[in-house]
């Protein structure tokens, strides 16, 4: 029985379609799985395994080099915040201290109502506007622990679900079209091409 | 007005979206490309002496040209950008994906690859979903897909999410990540994918920057392009300045033409170091580069001339620190950094990182020793010989001779401090 949904089924293995090795999947298949279930669960993982043809184990020991990637429980929402230079120079160990005072959570720990999860990030890539702030993976931009405390009592209450889904869920646009070019044609394009090449070479000579 | 080439949107809050885009130009280049031959595109991009954008600088053209004497079997984009205080792809990627979509195409066309990919770092969550929307809307406008615009040439293109790992930005572990592995780089040599690249086929690796040229490259020529800048250094740049400035952003600039006193100061860039302070030191290309000082202020902002003076422009990322801010607390958070996106592969990088950030931590924290500055520098020549520039390699890949870049700049410049470190127990400053 599978443990995603038909749904989300179907949709994996559209993905695994789009590569020409199945196991390119696996790290998309490990954002969609956490998307269900909010982190990689141990049948998630045998599940992909079996989608890309490796073991459990190869998906457990690929995933766990990924911070992204989580193989224990996650909050609802994973706030990150970052202390690289930028964000230092703007105060973001001050930041995160807040947070922690904040949540009541060390980093790396999450809140007794299971709801948030806090981690010191490195660079996020938006160093503009620093001390830089992602919940789910988005960026929230409060740069101040005032409105760090408002955007958490705003989660807390329910609020902003459009805008940051809960954690797991990363790219909610759908891709529409599967392959075009199939990998025989391919195969008799490169031919082809390979002899045009080789016609010019030999033109050229 | 300067020119600009992949910001030209800037102005237009909807700039991502394919109204927006058709209606300023966007595919016209692809569709110009298209009526060239693959040859000529290539011609036009060798013209432009267009230099990869990604942190190494290699000439685009040149990259290619190794592809073009066997057919190359992928093109893959990184957007994997994770280099400390760098976020001009983060810029191109949200603001302009069909300015990116159109870009690969290019590119894809002028290497007659028929599937691409474009590896996006998976804390862009924003940014993945816009790119999946220009690529959908690409196919559905005939851009992608069977017999693009009716020339006969086809191409697939899929965007692949990361998963939170500086070193994918390193190409080779980029592409063992994109075959759903840990992203551990590969050794060299092969130094370049074109030889052994994605599945072990010969795979073109470019940065998103780079090909987000290509479109204005082909529509105004490459001569247009490398009229642009001066010497190597052609076309214009994205520079991503943050720290101690008024006005931290993206701003694109011809290349030479600005020095990083202009970028700095300038009204319409920087706009000046915050609170009217002075400049201590500047890191001039990500945190991979040895550190400015306030006399290498004048330098232009040209790869040659950087480098000249022993950094690099690297990622194109300026990080201003002011005169109250501490050195040895910026060394210890970059050297933090790269200890815990060490991959873990080779001894000197990933012992050495770890080392190196738990001395700078004392010496931070207190609890510092007298001798622990040489240590320092002993345990940075043990990564990266000699400490000359550009560093000499013990390890697969350049994160591991990177770490020392901060750490040496600092200690060479500001050894009193951390002298004073040790007497005061600790930093006197706090944060």
């Amino acid at each position: 029985m599978s443990h995603f949904s038909p749904a989300l089924r179907a949709k994996a293995e559209a993905t695994v379609a789009l590569y020409p090795k199945k196991r390119s999947a696996l790290i998309p298949l490990c954002h969609l799985a956490q998307g269900q279930d909010g982190y990689l669960t141990e049948a998630a993982m045998v599940e992909i395994g079996e989608l890309c043809e490796v073991t459990a184990a190869e998906v457990r020991g690929t995933a766990t080099f990924y911070d992204m990637l989580h193989t224990d429980p996650v909050g609802k929402y994973v706030v990150g915040i970052c202390t690289n230079i930028a964000c230092m120079l703007a105060g973001g160990d001050d930041l995160l201290e807040h947070a922690e005072q904040r949540l009541g959570c060390a980093v790396g720990g999450t809140t007794t109502d299971g709801l948030f999860t806090l981690e010191e990030t490195e660079c996020l890539a938006d160093c503009d506007i620093a001390p830089c702030v992602q919940v789910n993976h988005r960026f929230v931009r409060t740069t101040t622990p005032e409105a760090l405390d408002a955007l958490l009592d705003e989660l807390a209450a329910g609020g902003r679900v459009d805008e940051i889904p809960s954690h797991g869920t990363l790219i909610r646009v759908e891709r529409t079209v599967g392959l075009q070019v199939p990998k025989d044609v391919i195969a008799e394009e490169r031919a082809a091409a390979g002899a045009a090449q080789a016609a010019r070479m030999e033109g050229s000579k | 007005m300067s020119t600009t080439i992949v910001t030209a949107r800037r102005a237009f809050d909807d700039s991502f979206t394919i109204e927006r885009a058709l209606a300023t130009g966007a595919y016209e280049g692809l569709k110009k490309a298209l009526s060239m031959t693959p040859e000529a595109v290539c011609a036009e991009v060798d013209a432009a002496s267009l230099l990869g954008r990604g942190g190494a600088g290699f000439p685009a053209g040149r990259k290619w040209s190794m592809l073009r004497k066997n057919p190359t079997t992928y093109l893959v984009i990184n957007g994997d950008e994770s280099e400390p205080a760098t976020f001009k792809d983060h810029y191109l990627i949200e603001r302009d994906p069909h300015q990116l979509v159109e870009g690969v195409i290019i590119a894809a066309y002028a290497l007659q690859v028929t599937q691409a990919f474009i590896f996006i770092r998976g804390e862009f969550a924003l940014g993945l979903e816009r790119v999946t929307q220009a690529i959908n809307e690409a196919y559905a406008h005939g851009a992608l897909g069977r017999n693009i615009f009716g020339s006969g040439f086809s191409l697939d293109l899929v965007v692949h999410p990361g998963a939170g790992a500086y070193i994918c930005g390193e190409e080779t572990a980029l592409l063992e990540s994109l075959e759903g592995k840990r992203g551990f780089p590969r050794i060299k040599p092969p130094f370049f994918p074109a030889a052994i690249g994605l599945y072990g086929e010969p795979t073109v690796v470019n940065n998103v920057e780079t090909v987000s040229n290509l479109p204005w490259i082909v529509s105004n020529g490459g001569a247009a392009f490398a009229a642009l800048g001066e010497g190597r250094s052609t076309g214009t740049r994205l520079f991503a300045l943050s720290g101690d400035v008024e006005r931290p952003g993206v701003f694109e600039v011809e290349m030479v033409k600005s020095t990083f006193r202009d970028l700095i100061e300038r009204p319409e860039l920087g706009g000046g170091v915050r609170g009217g302070k002075a400049v201590k030191a500047i890191i001039p290309g990500g945190v991979s580069a040895p550190w400015f000082f306030p006399e290498d202020l004048d330098t232009p902002l040209g790869q040659d001339e950087v480098a000249a003076k022993n950094s690099m422009l690297g990622s194109g990322s300026i990080v201003v620190m002011d005169e109250t801010r501490c050195m040895v607390r910026a060394a210890w958070r970059i050297t933090k950094f790269f200890s815990r996106e060490s991959c873990g592969q080779c001894t000197p990088c990933r012992e050495g990182s770890g080392w190196l950030e738990r001395v700078l931590y004392r010496l931070e924290h207190g609890g510092g020793r007298m001798e622990d500055v040489d240590l320092l520098l002993d345990l940075c020549d043990n990564i990266a010989p000699g400490l000359t520039w550009p560093p000499q390699q013990t390890t697969i890949c350049v994160l591991g001779p990177s770490i020392p870049s901060s750490i040496h700049s600092a200690i060479s410049r500001f050894r009193e401090e951390f002298i004073a470190h040790v007497h005061d127990g600790g930093c006197r400053h706090g944060r």
